[in-house]
């Protein structure tokens, strides 16, 4: 057929140009054969095209074919809900809910810091009476079948929001590969992650308080792959603005102000036990971090205000192990975690905004806990919390003001207990005592409600 | 047709033909090279429930390397993304799950943090055996407060051994689509298990007479295919709502309604809690059986035939 078909072809360009055909020259049989030869070519190409279509096609309607209805035997007239693989949410976005509140009751100022951390971040997360927390609001879906999208907004109770989480994930790079982009929770330690409605205590340990305001959320980029072994072995980095402390926000300049690279190894032990280890590094450079009411060696009033521009590396460890019987959570279970993070800054300090002198320090902390269920929807907990504050060395200039070694260790023993009606609701009593501020010991009584309504994403390890 | 053409074409220069001959060869040769590397290396699949790796394993001999991700004796709605998980969701090629938000809890995070493209929801390597059977209790009403209600309806399809055929066959052909190489295998292995089976369930039919209608309590709404299909007849629920512990108020409440409506056994599965069964068993006088729910929920039930001889047989047990 082909050949027939060039022929006709060849015969119609002769008949079109009759004269030409007429005094037809070896250069114009060259020109018509090249033309023929292009039609087949193209033709070929077509019939390929077809042929992978029609493949498709196939492949298609064999694949329809399976999710199309299957007579069923069964006696009664059952229904059945849509055909296609159900979603997290038609076509609107998942938005789910969290409301939180609290009573706290206890003695000593939250306005003073951690004794020797008076330069680091003071936000303890609780207020003294009956208190709203953060509602939190949450929307996600897929943004296409490339990209999914979440954003979590907090509402302050006093009136405000602020933008927690909104960050675009990729879902197809394969490969193990997962990109994040936007604002999120670093991956570096194990509780950062983890939003304030999943937490087993009302506060975060001493040593997120003080190192990371709590949690850290940078603006950026996450890169994270995981190693395509039985072992889970996953290694990530990110990019960020330091938007987050220590981060001073990186303001006016290009490149990164923040870096974190994190390693997660995990696996079971038979069906009862499960276990997480992490390595966590973040560097960032502070620039102009001023600290107000630090404590001094004149003991001034008040305290006076420091400024720090240097260089902050951090470097934690971080585990997690599970266990609960025949591997069924709902009915017990057993959770055991610890953390450990060391923080060196270096570079110049500012004291009283008037003298700058060198200035280093060394602080770390950890901190150690474990929730039990020990019957369906109860569960208690015990954590431990230690500070070490470091001896710093100070710059001759400010040897005489700032107080390099405050031999304090601050700590703290928090127990709670609570009860969840259901996975959407839980209701928690918690005693803490407090040493975390040198000569101010306190006791902590809170009683907390967290729930959560609308769609409920799955909640990570 | 298109072979005719693409034959005559060929043969209108022969020197393009034996290019394109070379050419075709090279691919053939290409592809078998892909093909045989994939005849050794087992289809890697990924079960979300035992009974699930037991059907995969009867479609797919040992051609399938199956990883099962939760246990008889935990409870499938509360299962954590354990690192685990991820792992070995990452190269898995094939996914088998019930679907229908039973796994809601956990498998979209596992999803995610797997970065496999492959076995993502709408994906040839993502199968959900919900899809193939029809689904009883669906919900006309999505509220919270009716407890742990699943939007698609009742996702525990696997206590009726009826639904395993039309998710068999729809297994069968993933396998083939996913692994052409071994498609004569695949058949062959459903077209056996298609023939066990149907025998199987004749005789599960004929052996489960004496319980069409009988009055039965569970413990979870767990049991309504199981029902649909043998003829028992739930008189109540040990649950107040889907998903919530039994309180003693209620348990007591639901004592005084088996007055009126006496049930001859309490049912569970063997992932829950006795306490709440045996409470109630105790009182109103009746058997409490607890059934092996999936494979492996009781040392008998080894495999998908006798996950049924059991179940079947604890029932009749029940009755006596």
């Amino acid at each position: 057929m082909s050949r027939y078909f060039y022929w006709c072809v060849a015969l119609a360009v002769l008949l079109a140009n009759p004269l030409n055909a007429l005094a037809a020259t070896d250069a114009d049989l060259q020109a018509i054969r090249e033309q023929i030869q292009q039609l087949k070519q193209n033709y070929e190409q077509r019939i390929t095209q077809l042929e992978q279509r029609l493949q498709q096609a196939e492949a298609n309607s064999r694949q329809a074919e399976s999710v199309a209805p299957q007579a069923q035997t069964a006696a009664q007239q059952p229904t059945r809900s849509g055909t296609g693989a159900s979603s997290e949410s038609g076509f609107n976005p998942a938005v789910s809910l969290i409301l939180s509140g609290t009573y706290g009751q206890f003695k000593q100022d939250t306005a003073v810091a951690a004794t020797g951390f008076a330069m680091s971040a003071n936000n303890p997360g609780y207020t003294q009476g009956l208190s709203l927390k953060e509602s939190e609001l949450g929307i996600s879906a897929n943004i296409d079948p490339q990209f999914r999208g979440v954003a979590t907004f907090a509402l302050a109770p006093a009136g405000g929001i602020s933008v927690e989480n909104a960050f675009v994930q990729s879902s197809v790079l394969g490969n193990g590969i997962n990109l994040k982009m936007g604002r999120f929770f670093s991956g570096l330690g194990y509780l950062n992650e983890q939003h304030a409605h999943a937490w087993d205590f009302v506060d975060q340990p001493l040593v997120y308080r003080v190192l990371w305001d709590n949690q850290i959320g940078e603006d950026g980029l996450q890169l994270k792959w995981l190693a395509p072994t039985d072992m889970f072995v996953e290694v990530g980095g990110e990019l960020g603005r330091g938007r987050g402390f220590p981060g001073t926000d990186r303001q006016n300049k290009n490149g990164a102000g923040a870096g974190v690279l994190f390693a997660h190894v995990g696996d079971d032990i038979g069906i009862e036990h499960s276990w997480r280890a992490g390595l966590s590094l973040h560097e960032t450079r502070r620039v102009n971090a001023v600290s107000t009411g630090v404590p001094d060696l004149l003991s001034t009033a008040g305290g006076v205000s420091n400024r720090f521009s240097g260089d902050s590396r951090t470097a934690g460890l971080d585990f997690v192990w599970k266990y609960a019987p025949n591997g069924n959570i709902r009915e017990r279970y057993l959770k055991l975690q610890g953390e450990y993070f060391r923080r060196n800054e270096s570079g110049l300090l500012t004291y009283n905004l008037a003298t700058t002198d060198s200035y280093a320090v060394t602080q770390s902390g950890w901190y150690l806990q474990s929730v039990y269920q020990f019957m369906p929807n109860w569960r208690t907990g015990l954590r431990y919390d230690q500070l070490d504050p470091g001896i710093a060395s100070v710059g001759a200039l400010n040897a005489g003001n700032v107080i390099g070694n405050y031999a304090f260790n601050p700590s703290r023993l928090t127990w709670m207990v609570d009860y969840n009606p259901s996975e959407f609701s839980r209701l928690r009593l918690q005693l803490a005592r407090d040493n975390s501020r040198q000569g101010l010991p306190d006791n902590q009584l809170f009683l907390q409600y967290i729930m959560s309504l609308g769609a409920h994403g799955a909640h990570q390890y | 047709m298109k072979t005719k053409q693409r034959v005559v074409s060929v043969k209108a220069n022969p020197r393009l033909s034996e290019g394109y001959a070379v050419a075709r060869k090279i691919l053939y040769a290409f592809l078998l090279l892909l093909i045989s590397g994939n005849v050794h290396a087992a289809l890697n699949v990924f079960a979300c429930e035992p009974e699930w790796a037991a059907l995969t394993q009867q479609l797919a001999g040992n051609q399938a390397s199956i990883y099962t991700a939760t246990g008889a004796l935990q409870d499938p709605h509360r299962v954590e993304a354990r690192p685990s998980l991820i792992a070995r969701a990452r190269r898995a090629q094939l996914l088998v799950c019930t679907g229908a938000e039973l796994e809601i809890g956990w498998m979209p995070v596992v999803l995610r943090e797997s970065g496999n493209s492959a076995i993502q929801p709408g994906s040839s390597g993502n199968f959900e055996a919900a899809q193939y059977v029809s689904r009883l209790e669906v919900p006309t009403r999505l509220d919270r407060a009716e407890g742990d209600v699943h939007a698609s309806g009742n996702p525990h399809i696997q206590t009726d051994a009826r639904n395993f055929l039309p998710i068999a066959e729809a297994l069968s052909k993933r396998l083939i689509q996913l692994d052409p190489a071994n498609t004569q295998l695949y058949q062959q292995q459903y077209t056996a298990f298609n023939q066990q089976w149907r025998v199987a369930i004749a005789r599960w039919e004929k052996q489960a007479v004496s319980l069409k209608g009988v009055p039965v309590i569970v413990q979870h709404k767990g049991f309504p295919y199981l029902n649909n299909w043998l003829g028992l007849k739930q008189v109540a629920e040990l649950e107040p709502k889907p998903g919530l512990e039994p309180s003693a108020a209620y348990l007591g409440s639901v004592l005084n309604e088996l007055q009126q409506h006496p049930a001859r056994m309490v049912l569970r599965a063997a992932y829950q809690d006795g306490r709440p069964s045996e409470w109630i068993a105790q009182r109103a006088h009746v058997p409490a059986v607890m059934l092996p729910y999936t494979v492996g929920g009781t040392p008998q039930a080894t495999d998908l035939f006798t996950l049924f001889d059991d179940t079947i047989q604890r029932l009749l047990e029940g009755l006596k």
